[in-house]
C-alpha cells in the first residue's frame, strides 16, 4: 500500500481513455464498476469538450456479481457497435474488473463483429496512465497496420521526385500539456521548412488516418510518453527514422530544426543563420524570448534558484531553458515518469543535481523543502507543495487542471512557445523593483515578506497564515520534519541565537531558506554551536550570495 | 437482461398518488459515494477520510477536489498495488503502517475514516475490524472509523450516508428529549435552522453532522429525527434502531418545504399554531417575495432531470409546485420510499419517475422531448449545451446552501441561471 495525497497519473485506463477521445471513429468498451464514469468529466470538463468521449461502460454494481458481469460485457459490446458504428473498437478493463477477470477482451474478440476489435491488457496495479496511453496507441497502431508490415530487409522505397518530404506527428493526445497548440505550432515550422505533415496521431486521427502512417518518410516523437513505443515499433517494422530532440525552449528547437532537416534531407542552413545565439535579438529571431531574457529587465533572473519536476519530456526540456535560456540555476529536478528515468538521471548531471524518480508527492515535497528554490516548475500536484512552502510556481507539465487549458494560443513547443514560456515563468516571481526594496526596507506596512507580489491578486502568501492557526501549531513538530524548509535540528546540531535569527528574518523570503541551509551547512562544519549573526555573515562570505 | 428492462412498476403509495416507476437497468452516468469526501472533508474540520482502493479512486478525488489548491489536504488514498493484491504483504499490516505515518504527519486530526472502494470490497479486505484495531492502539487521541463510498455498493450521495451511518453505534445513549437533524449542511444553514427552532421554543436540536467529528450526538428513545437530506435512509434506519422516531416531513427546500418541514417539529414540541405563524409569517413573506423575482423565468419552462443525487424528487417537487415548471421526467438513482413518501404524495399526478438508468436510451428520450432545461452530471452538460439544450448540472446542487427560507430564492436562482446566461450571451 502506497499512501498518497495527490497521484501524478491516473490508471491505465485513463490513458487507453485519452487514445479513443482523441480519435476519430474509435469505440471503447470499458469494464468498469459504477462511477468510474468519473473520468468522462476529465474530457468534457478540464478538456471542455463538447462531444461524449466515446467510451461505454458496464458499471457494473455489487448485485452484478454473482456471475453475470461477463454478459454485461457482451451486451455492452454488442449495443456499443450498434449505436455508434465505430471503425475500430477497444476493449478493456479498469482496476476493479481487472480483479473479477472477465476476460473483456477475448470475449468481445469472440464476438465476430466486422471492425478490428482491439483488446488492451493494462495491469492497473503497477502501471499507470501514460504508460496506458503509450500501450493503447500502440496496439492500435499495430493492429490497424500488421498487414501492411514489409517482409524485414525490405529496404524504404525513396522519395518521388519533386514530392516534398512528409513527416508523421506522433504523442499528440487530449489531456496533454498544450497539445492542441503545439501541433499548430510544430505544423507552422515543418511548413517554413518546406515539410508536409502527413499523419498526426492520435489526436485527430481515424483508424483509416492509421492506416496512412507508413506513407511518410519519417516520425516526429512529440510526446515520448505516449509515442516512443510506436515511434520504434514503426521504426523496426517500416524503416521510418523518428525524431529524438523536444522542440521546447529556443535552443531545443534550433536543435530540433537541423534533425528535421537532416531527416528529410533538405537545407535548413538560412533558417539556422538567423537563429544563432546572439544574433537572435528582437527582429532577426522568430521568438521574442532571446531578446526578453538578455534586456536588462530580466537581469535580475540570474542564478535564480529552480526546482523543476514533471514528466520527463517536459522537466528534461524546462531544465535547459531554464539554465541556458533564462539564466536560473536548477536546484533540483526529477521525474515521475520512471519509463524516462534514465534519461532525467543524465540531465540531472548536466545541473549537478541529483534526479529525482519518485511518484510519491510526499517525496517531492520533502525534496523542494529541502532544496530551498524560489520558483517551482511543476505540475499541479506541485502548486499545492508551493501554496504550503509560500514559493512562487508556474505549471510546465501534466497533471493539469481546468486553468492549463486555454482559450488562447499557448504551445509551449517551437518559437511561439518559447515566447509563451518567458511569460509563464516571470510571472509569479516578485518583480525587479520590488525585490530591491524589499530587501532595503522591511517592515513596510504594506510590502512584506508574508504578503503576496505586488504585481500578483492578493491571496497566496496572505492565505496561508490564516489557515487553521490552531491546527498549524499543533501540528508544528511533525509538520516541520516532514515538509518545510527547514531541515530538521537533531542534537548536537547548532542552535540559532536568538541575534542570529533575528538577523536571518531580514533576508527576504525567497533566500531565507538557503541563507538558513547554508548558515547551518557552515556552523556544523566549523564545529560552532551556536549560530550568532557573525556567523551568519561568515557563511554569506564564504558561499557568496 | 434487456427483456428485464422497461417494465412499469405500481408503486403503491400510502397518500394514494399511484405513482409508475420506470426502471432501467445499464449504464449508468453517476458518481460513487467516494466523492461525498469532498464535501464532508470540509465539514468536519477535525477529520481525515483515507480511501482504501486503487489508483482510479485517488484519481476520482482528486479530480473533483484538485482544482483547489491544498496547503493540508484533508483527504488521500491508500493505494493498493501488485503486492497487496498477491498476499506477499499483509495487507492489515500494511494498513495499520499507511494510518500511523498518517497521522504522524498530521497530529491535529481527531477522526479517520477508512474508506472502502470496489477493489477493497472486491477483494474482502475487512476495514471494519482495521478500524477497531487501530482503535485499540489510538483511541482516545484518534477515533477511526470505516465506511463504504465504493461504486458498486454506493451512488454519489449515499457516500454521506454510510458515513454518518459509521457513527451511530459509537453514539452515546440518552433518554433525554431531543430534536435531531440528520444530513449535512452548510453552516450558514444551520445556524439559521438553530434560530428558527429557537425562536419556536423547539429544542434541545442537535446537528448531525456536526462541525466535528469529535463532537458525536448522543441518541434514544426520546430523539426525534427531522431529515435534512433525502439520501440518509441507511443513517435514519439505524437511528431508529436505537429508538429514535422520525418526524415525517418533505424536505425544506422552497417556502412550502421549509415550512411543512419546521411544522413537523413544532407539532411534536406542540408549539401554539399563533406562535408557529408568528415565527414563520416574515419568512414565509420575504422568501415568497424573494422566489417571485424568479418565477416568471421557470414557470411553464419544461424541466428533465438525470439521476444523481436521490435530490431529485424534492427539488422537482419545489421546481413543480412553487415555480411552475412542468415535469418532463424525473430520475433518481435510487428510490427510498420510506426517505421521500412525503413528497411523492406532493408531486403531480402525470409525472414519469425514472429509477436507475440506461444512458443512451435516457439520452434519447431527452433528445426527443428537448425539454428547456436538463439538469444532468458534468459529464453530459457540455455535450448536451452543445447539442443546443439547456443544462443545469447536478453536482452544484450538493455543494450551495438551497435548504431554507433564506436559500429558496439561491435554489431558484441555480435554476434560472443557466436560462439567463443564455438570453444574455450574443456569441
Amino acid at each position: 500500500m502506497q499512501l498518497t495525497l495527490w497521484t501524478y497519473e491516473g490508471p491505465p485506463h485513463v490513458g487507453a481513455m485519452r487514445i479513443a477521445t482523441s480519435m476519430r471513429d474509435v469505440h471503447y468498451v470499458l469494464h468498469a464498476p459504477q462511477g468510474d464514469t468519473y473520468a468522462d468529466l476529465l474530457f468534457t470538463m478540464i478538456e471542455r469538450q463538447d462531444r461524449r468521449p466515446p467510451v461505454t461502460y458496464t458499471t457494473f454494481q455489487a448485485r452484478d456479481l454473482g456471475g453475470s458481469t461477463a454478459d454485461l460485457v457482451k451486451t455492452a459490446v454488442a449495443e456499443a457497435y450498434e449505436r455508434f458504428k465505430p471503425k475500430a473498437l477497444l476493449v478493456g478493463e479498469s482496476c476493479t474488473a481487472e480483479l473479477i477477470q472477465d476476460q473483456s477482451g477475448s470475449l468481445a474478440c469472440g464476438m465476430n463483429l466486422p471492425i478490428p476489435v482491439i483488446p488492451l491488457e493494462l495491469p492497473s496495479y503497477s502501471k499507470k496512465e501514460n504508460w496506458g496511453a503509450a500501450e493503447t496507441f500502440y496496439h492500435v497502431v499495430r493492429a490497424l497496420l500488421a498487414d501492411q508490415v514489409p517482409p524485414p530487409g525490405t529496404p524504404r522505397p525513396a522519395r518521388a521526385e519533386g514530392r516534398r518530404p512528409r513527416a508523421n506527428l506522433l504523442g499528440p493526445t487530449v489531456l496533454g500539456f498544450r497539445c492542441r497548440d503545439d501541433v499548430q505550432e510544430i505544423r507552422r515550422l515543418l511548413d517554413l521548412l518546406g515539410i508536409d505533415v502527413n499523419v498526426i496521431a492520435p489526436l485527430g486521427a481515424s483508424p483509416d488516418d492509421i492506416r496512412r502512417l507508413p506513407d511518410a518518410d519519417f516520425n516526429i516523437d512529440l510526446y515520448p510518453e505516449v509515442s516512443r513505443t510506436t515511434a520504434s515499433w514503426l521504426q523496426r517494422n517500416f524503416g521510418m527514422p523518428a525524431t529524438r530532440v523536444i522542440p521546447m525552449g529556443v535552443g531545443a528547437t534550433r536543435d530540433f530544426i537541423a534533425e528535421v532537416a537532416q531527416l528529410a534531407g533538405i537545407d535548413a542552413s538560412a533558417l539556422l543563420a538567423s537563429e544563432q545565439p546572439g544574433v537572435a535579438g528582437f527582429s532577426s529571431s522568430l521568438s521574442r524570448m532571446p531578446w526578453y531574457a538578455r534586456s536588462v529587465d530580466s537581469t535580475y533572473l540570474t542564478g535564480k534558484r529552480v526546482f523543476i519536476f514533471g514528466d520527463a519530456t517536459h522537466a528534461i526540456a524546462a531544465a535547459r531553458i531554464a539554465k541556458e535560456e533564462m539564466g536560473f540555476t536548477v536546484v533540483g529536478l526529477g521525474t515521475y515518469s520512471r519509463e524516462f528515468a534514465r534519461d532525467v538521471r543524465d540531465a540531472a548531471k548536466l545541473y549537478d543535481v541529483e534526479a529525482l524518480i519518485s511518484d510519491d508527492y510526499l517525496e517531492v515535497e520533502q525534496a523542494i523543502g529541502a532544496a530551498a528554490p524560489e520558483l517551482v516548475l511543476g505540475t499541479q500536484m506541485e502548486r499545492h507543495i508551493a501554496k504550503r512552502l509560500g514559493v512562487a510556481c508556474a505549471v510546465i507539465s501534466i497533471p493539469i487542471h481546468v486553468q492549463d487549458v486555454p482559450a488562447r494560443y499557448s504551445p509551449v513547443y517551437g518559437f511561439e512557445g518559447a515566447n509563451v514560456i518567458f511569460d509563464t515563468w516571470v510571472h509569479p516571481l516578485v518583480m525587479g523593483l520590488e525585490e530591491h526594496l524589499l530587501q532595503m526596507f522591511r517592515d513596510d506596512f504594506e510590502f512584506h515578506d508574508d504578503a503576496a507580489a505586488s504585481h500578483l491578486p492578493a491571496v497566496a502568501r496572505d492565505a496561508r497564515p490564516a489557515a487553521a492557526p490552531d491546527a498549524v501549531a499543533a501540528a508544528e513538530p511533525v509538520a516541520t520534519a516532514v515538509a518545510t524548509p527547514e531541515p530538521v535540528i537533531a542534537a548536537g546540531e547548532p542552535i540559532w541565537s536568538e541575534d542570529g535569527e533575528r538577523e536571518l528574518k531580514k533576508i527576504p523570503f525567497f533566500v531565507r531558506g538557503k541563507a538558513k541551509r547554508n548558515t547551518e551547512a557552515f556552523a556544523r562544519e566549523h564545529g560552532l554551536a551556536t549560530i550568532t549573526v557573525e556567523t551568519l555573515y561568515d557563511a554569506k562570505a564564504h558561499y557568496g550570495r | 437482461m434487456s427483456n428485464l428492462q422497461d417494465i412499469p412498476v405500481v408503486l403503491s403509495q400510502r397518500s394514494g398518488s399511484d405513482l409508475p416507476v420506470l426502471r432501467e437497468r445499464g449504464q449508468r452516468e453517476v458518481f460513487c459515494g467516494l466523492t461525498g469526501i469532498v464535501w464532508l472533508h470540509r465539514k468536519l474540520q477535525d477529520a481525515f477520510f483515507l480511501v482504501v482502493g486503487s489508483r482510479t479512486c485517488a484519481h476520482l478525488v482528486q479530480s473533483a477536489a484538485g482544482v483547489m489548491i491544498f496547503a493540508e489536504p484533508r483527504f488521500g488514498t491508500a493505494i493498493l498495488t501488485d503486492r497487496d493484491l498477491a498476499g506477499i504483504a499483509d495487507a492489515n499490516d500494511e494498513l495499520d503502517r499507511v494510518c500511523i505515518s498518517l497521522l504522524e504527519r498530521r497530529p491535529e486530526i481527531k477522526a479517520l475514516f477508512l474508506v472502502g472502494s470496489c477493489p477493497s470490497e472486491v477483494i474482502k479486505l475487512d476495514l471494519a475490524r482495521a478500524a477497531e484495531r487501530l482503535n485499540e492502539r489510538l483511541l482516545p487521541q484518534v477515533r477511526v472509523l470505516s465506511y463504504s463510498g465504493s461504486g458498486i455498493e454506493t451512488t454519489f450521495t449515499q457516500g454521506e450516508d454510510n458515513a454518518l451511518k459509521a457513527f451511530v453505534p459509537i453514539m452515546p445513549q440518552t433518554d433525554a428529549r431531543q430534536l435531531l437533524v440528520v444530513g449535512c449542511l452548510p453552516d450558514v444553514v444551520e445556524d439559521q435552522f438553530r434560530r428558527q427552532f429557537e425562536q419556536l421554543g423547539i429544542g434541545p436540536v442537535n446537528f448531525f453532522p456536526g462541525r466535528r467529528a469529535e463532537d458525536v450526538p448522543s441518541i434514544g428513545p426520546n430523539t426525534q429525527l427531522l431529515l435534512a437530506q433525502p439520501f440518509n435512509g441507511e443513517t435514519v434506519r439505524a437511528l431508529t434502531a436505537r429508538g429514535a422516531t422520525v418526524l415525517a416531513a418533505p424536505y425544506p427546500f422552497g417556502v412550502e418545504g421549509t415550512t411543512a418541514w419546521l411544522r413537523a417539529a413544532a407539532r411534536a414540541w406542540q408549539t401554539p399554531d399563533a406562535r408557529f405563524d408568528a415565527v414563520t409569517a416574515p419568512l414565509i413573506k420575504r422568501a415568497s417575495a424573494a422566489l417571485e423575482r424568479y418565477r416568471p423565468q421557470l414557470a411553464g419552462k419544461r424541466l428533465f432531470m438525470l439521476p444523481d443525487s436521490q435530490l431529485e424528487i424534492p427539488l422537482a417537487r419545489f421546481l413543480n409546485r412553487e415555480m411552475g415548471m412542468a415535469l418532463v421526467e424525473v430520475g433518481t438513482p435510487y428510490l427510498d420510499r420510506q426517505m421521500v413518501s412525503e413528497e411523492l404524495a406532493l408531486l403531480p399526478p402525470d409525472i414519469v419517475l425514472s429509477e436507475g438508468q440506461h444512458l443512451e436510451r435516457q439520452l434519447d428520450r431527452v433528445r426527443a422531448a428537448r425539454p428547456d432545461l436538463t439538469v444532468c452530471g458534468l459529464g453530459l452538460a457540455n455535450p448536451l449545451e452543445a447539442e443546443g439544450l439547456a443544462t443545469k448540472w447536478s453536482i452544484e446542487l450538493v455543494f450551495s446552501p438551497i435548504h431554507g427560507y433564506d436559500q429558496a430564492a439561491d435554489l431558484a436562482e441555480l435554476f434560472v441561471r443557466p436560462l439567463a446566461r443564455r438570453e444574455r450571451l450574443a456569441v
